[in-house]
This record gives C-alpha cells, structure tokens and sequence, in this order.
C-alpha cells in the first residue's frame, strides 16, 4: 500500500521501486525523483509523501534530499540548463558559455526565469570532458556547445518548446566535438528535469526528425 | 598497443552495440555459459585472482584481492561503482551506454565469482542515458534468461538493481556509495571495518568499478593468465584512458599500459591543438598532482611509474593544459570542486577547501596577498599533513587531501607564476 496521494501510475511505480531492495530505506532516493515528477519539485509535501511510503520520518528524507543537488528543494523551469564548469570544460571555455546562456535567458546562475520556462545552473563534471565544453538540458547531455550555440539552444527551446528533451536532437542541431562516437540517435528524452529512466516514469518517446 | 578488449565491440557495431541481439552475435554471454556449465566459483574467482587486474576506479586495488576479504558469511552483496565523477572522467560513461550487456555479463561472472544472489549498479544521476541503456540491458538479460532464477539451468539465481545517484561526487567513495545505497546521506564511512567485511546493510560487500568488472567477460573467457600477460606485470591488461583538455584529439583511449606520456599526447591525442606548447597535465583525474613536461614526458604510463613519480593513475583521467593556461586558475577551478563536494562531516575538510577555494579566488581577482602562499600551504597542511605523496590525512575519507594536489603542483613547478600574481599587487608606499 502506497500511503500517498499519487497517480495510479506513480504508485505503481513506487511499488516495484520497494520491491527492489532488501530494505525499504532503500528506496528513499529514486522515490524522490517519482515524487519530484507527480509535484513538479522536490516540495515539503513531496518529501512528506516519501516519509510516509518509506516509514522514515520526514527529517531522515529531508536530510537525504538536502544532501544531494539533482534533488530541486525549489521550483524548477521547464528546461533546467546544466552547464559544467568543471575544470576541462572551463579550459576550453564554460565560463563564457554560462554567461552567453544566462544572459539568453534573463537568468542569473542559480535562479529560475520569472516566466518559469528555464532554470540556469553551474555544475560540477558530468563526464563530457572530451567534448568540452557540455551541457544538459533536463540532464540529457549536449556536447561541444559554445556561447553562440548555446544562446541559439535556448531560443530553439523556448521557441519550439519540445515536451520531450532528446539528446541526440539537440546535439544534431547545436552540438560539436563529442566525447566518443554516440552511436544511432535515440528517440527517448525527458519530461522534465529528473533523469529519464523508465522506473520514474520519465524516459518517453520524442519527436525527433 | 591496438588491443582492444572493453572498446572492440562498440567500434565493430557502430550502430548496435549495445543491443542484447549485437552482443550476443559477437561473442556475449559466452563466458558466462562457460563459468555457469563448466567452473565452480572458485575457479572464477581464480581466473580473476590470475589475471592481476587491478580496480579501475581509482584506487588501482588488485580485484582479487578484493575478492579475497570476503568472509564465509551470507548474505553478501555485490556493488557496482558507476558513479564516475571524478573531472576529467568519461571512460565509464561510454562503456555503461555503448556496451552495457558486457558490464551486465561481467556481473553475473562476479557475482556467481563471490556466491552474490543480489547485486546493485549504482550509477550517477545525471548519466541518464547511460543508465537508460544499462536498464534496458538487465530487462533484456531477465528475459533472455541470463539474470533471475535458475539461470541458464545452472541452479545459480541473481537480481541486479539499478540505482540511480543524484548528484554527489563523494558518492564515488565506496563507504559513501553503500550509505546512499541505503538511502542516507553520502557520508563516508570510517574503516575499518572494510565493506568486504561490514559493507550493505552491515553484510559483507564487494564494490568494484564498472571498467573493472566490464573486463570479466574476457577474462573468463580467455583465461586469467592470458590477461595477466597483457603489458608490465603490475599494470596488466588494457585501460581506458580519458584524455581532455587543450589535446587535438580529446577523447577515450583504451591502450595497453606501458606507452609512454609523450606517445599518449602527441601520438595518440595528436599533441596540443593551435601548436601551442605543452604546459603541464594531469595523469590521473582532479586528485592527482601534476605533470609537466621537462620532467615526465618519457616515464611510461603504469600504476608504479606514475606512483614512483609521486602521482598517480587514478582514473585514468588526463587534462592536458597548453602554454596558456593561466595555472592558478586551473588550481581554483579544481579546489572549488573539491569545496563544493565536501560532504561535511570532517571540519579540516569542510573548511580547509573552503578556505583554499576563497584564498585562491582572491589571488584570481587581484586581491591576493605576499603571506597568501604561505596561507595555502598551511591550510593545505592542516588537510594533508607534511604534504607528502601518498598524502596524509586528518580527514575520514581522501576528499580533503585531493584539494591540496593542485596546490601543491602549482607551488612545486609554478611557483614564480603565483609569486607575481601575490607580489605584483604591492601598492608601492608615498
């Protein structure tokens, strides 16, 4: 029994996520990518759920969701925009490349846009560093993005306003130099900024040409 | 040097890789019918012990000596470390998205190696695709009959879980791993007790890296010793290099150890790009002290030589920085990682990177001080004391004394670069 008040799909969700470990703490963390996608972030009422579906109390949630980044304690755009600054990515530019996207979006680092269609954020390394420099949109990775491509990536997100975010699609369209050969292109993206695994709910079929 | 044993298949099948269809038509589980029909564990577990393969993720610890701490006690768990975020690092990424059946494989040989029934990926979060794909993979391998119940009619069962991290590089240290396997904070734990004693869920556990375990499926299949045979004797097999930065030709090199550092760089990588000059690399992902070329060029590329060398292989991460390279800024860059990934729970940690990554900053902006370096080597000191190589630490796990490599690199070949900055900003006096 799912003690809280999600879609009959989420809660089938929440199940076979309990059933995968040995003990149900476990399931704490993937728990609150399910329940970042029923309430659009990682809200109080959020973590209160995951409490109440785990049997921790709501300060043992709370202190594993504050402990980790991907868990958005605020609200989140549509598009949350992750660019790496990490250190092979900042020799080949990233700093320039989160002011082009920053100033883009009329967002600074760290915020949301104030219609809520973007959140800008600075990351730490997240494994592109042969195509530096790398981004992510909703965490579907872009790679050999300079400031001009990433000014033109955020005007094509705002003017074609895709509801699936599809790696490979931006990557045609804006990306460069990739860190290894990708292979065919995927046709499954992300709904929203929680990473696009079957398990959440969140890996759906685009549109992509 | 073209040995290629993790990369062949991705490079062969360009378009399917990672299909359970592709796998299985170039050789894919058949290894695993081997050790299932024809070895006890032990004898996989002995393969393994034989081939000197040494942990891919970092720590370079032979895996079967690894193996070789578990106590006779069940229920154990096998955990796979694909939380690769150490910067400069992308080796993982491509083996977990273009051949994830052969971590799977590898998997199912380790655990039946270690009498596992129940395994765990934990892989970060924000590799999403390379996870879409591993999740495929174990869906496709439960209906092909390779994971479950009975597998393959050999009486052996195992689950593998996916577990998906959130954005944590400590999460990478094995103690902090199992803690977020349980669903707490990513705090390192304090060792001993090492986990093969007192791991998940306080059961013995084994955690290897994805690379690591990614090699099994050819090492049963070949034979240990065979694997052993593959470059110098204490760097045996291939490994996946990383390679980024200011190179012509950025990317993943799987290589046979035992070339050397120019051959990686100009051969291999195509030299510096616009024909600048090289300045200094890093061999073994953010943690390691630097390289500079008028010393290291022509040492070979293994665990001990770049150990000797007072660095290390790490994992096999390599950022290459040209002639241009402001170094100080390379440092900050670097620390300001290690600051931001603290995870808190030792104070020499928590406030010592902090303080570098501010001290660092301040010089960056022209506001540094003459007394600044000596700040930064005291601070340092209070991490790592008497800044030696392997590092001390007064900290629980190695996240602290990592900081302090690039401080001390920069100290050690450019310190006249940091000198100018600090000194230059003396308002003459009248």
């Amino acid at each position: 029994m799912i003690s809280a008040d999600w879609s009959a799909a989420n809660k089938k969700r929440a199940e076979s996520l309990l059933a995968a470990y040995p003990e149900r703490r476990s399931a704490v963390m993937p728990l609150l990518y399910v329940a970042a996608l029923e309430h659009g972030y990682v809200s109080e009422q959020a973590q209160r759920d995951v409490a109440a579906i785990t049997g921790l109390t709501a300060a043992q949630v709370q202190a594993v969701a504050s402990f980790y980044t991907m868990y958005k304690r605020e609200e989140v755009g549509e598009y949350l925009i992750s660019v790496c600054t990490s250190i092979s990515c900042y020799l080949l530019g990233a700093d320039d490349v989160l002011m082009a996207i920053s100033q883009e979006t009329s967002t600074p680092d760290g915020e949301m846009s104030s219609d809520g269609m973007f959140s800008i954020e600075h990351v730490e390394c997240i494994g592109a560093c042969g195509g530096a420099p790398a981004l992510q949109v909703n965490y579907e990775l872009v790679e050999g993005v300079g400031p001009d491509k990433g000014r033109e990536l955020c005007r094509w997100l705002r003017d074609a306003r895709p509801g699936v975010v599809l790696g490979d699609e931006m990557q045609q369209l804006f990306g460069g130099r990739r860190s290894f050969d990708w292979g065919p292109a995927e046709d499954i993206g992300a709904t929203a900024p929680v990473p696009a695994l079957d398990a959440f709910g969140n890996a759906v079929r685009g549109h992509a040409k | 040097m073209s040995t290629s044993i993790l990369t062949g298949r991705m490079n062969a099948r360009p378009t399917d890789s990672h299909t359970l269809a592709a796998y299985e038509q170039t050789g894919g589980y058949v290894a695993l019918r081997k050790a299932l029909i024809e070895m006890d564990s032990a004898a996989v577990a002995a393969e393994v012990k034989a081939s000197n393969i040494r942990g891919r993720g970092g720590a370079n610890f032979p895996t079967g000596v690894k193996w070789g701490f578990l106590p006779p006690t069940f229920p154990r768990y096998l955990v796979v470390n694909g939380d690769e975020s150490e910067p400069g690092t992308f080796k993982d990424r491509q083996l977990l998205e273009r051949d994830p059946h052969q971590l799977v494989e590898g998997v199912i040989l380790a655990a039946y190696g270690l009498e596992v029934q129940q395994a765990f990926i934990y892989i970060r979060g924000e590799y999403a695709k390379p996870a879409r794909r591993v999740e495929r993979a174990i869906a496709d391998a439960y209906a092909a009959g390779y994971l479950g119940r009975d597998i393959l009619g050999s009486g052996f069962d195992l689950e593998i879980t996916l577990h998906l991290g959130a954005g944590a590089y400590i999460c990478g240290e094995e103690t902090a791993l199992l803690n977020s396997l349980e669903g707490k904070r990513g705090e390192p734990r304090i060792k001993p007790p090492f986990p093969a004693v007192e791991g998940l869920y306080a059961k013995p556990t084994i955690v290897n890296n994805v690379e690591t375990l990614s090699n099994l499926p050819w090492i049963v299949g070949k034979g240990g010793t065979t694997y052993a045979g593959l470059g110098p004797e204490t760097s045996a097999g291939t490994r996946i290099f990383s390679v980024s930065g200011h190179v012509n030709n950025p990317g993943n090199f799987e290589v046979v150890m035992g070339l050397t550092w120019r051959e990686l760089i100009f051969d291999l990588c195509g030299g510096i790009a616009g024909g600048r000059d090289l300045k200094c690399w890093i061999p073994g992902g953010a943690s390691a002290p630097w390289f500079v070329p008028e010393l290291h060029l022509d040492i070979p590329v293994t665990i001990d030589d770049t150990a000797a060398e007072a660095s290390m292989l790490g994992s096999g991460a390599v950022v290459v920085m040209d002639e241009s390279t402001n170094v100080v800024g390379a440092a900050h860059r670097i620390v300001r990682f290690f600051s931001h990934e603290s995870c808190g729970q030792c104070t020499p940690c928590r406030e010592g990177t902090t303080w570098l990554e501010n001290v660092l900053a301040r010089i960056l902006d022209g506001r540094g001080r003459p007394a600044d370096v000596e700040l930064l080597l005291d601070v340092s000191d209070n991490i790592s004391p008497g800044l030696k190589w392997p590092p001390a630490q007064t900290t629980i796990c190695p996240l602290g004394p990592s900081a302090v490599s690039p401080i001390t690199s920069i100290l050690t070949h450019f310190r006249d670069e940091i000198d100018a900055m600090v000194g230059a900003l003396e308002v003459p006096v009248g």
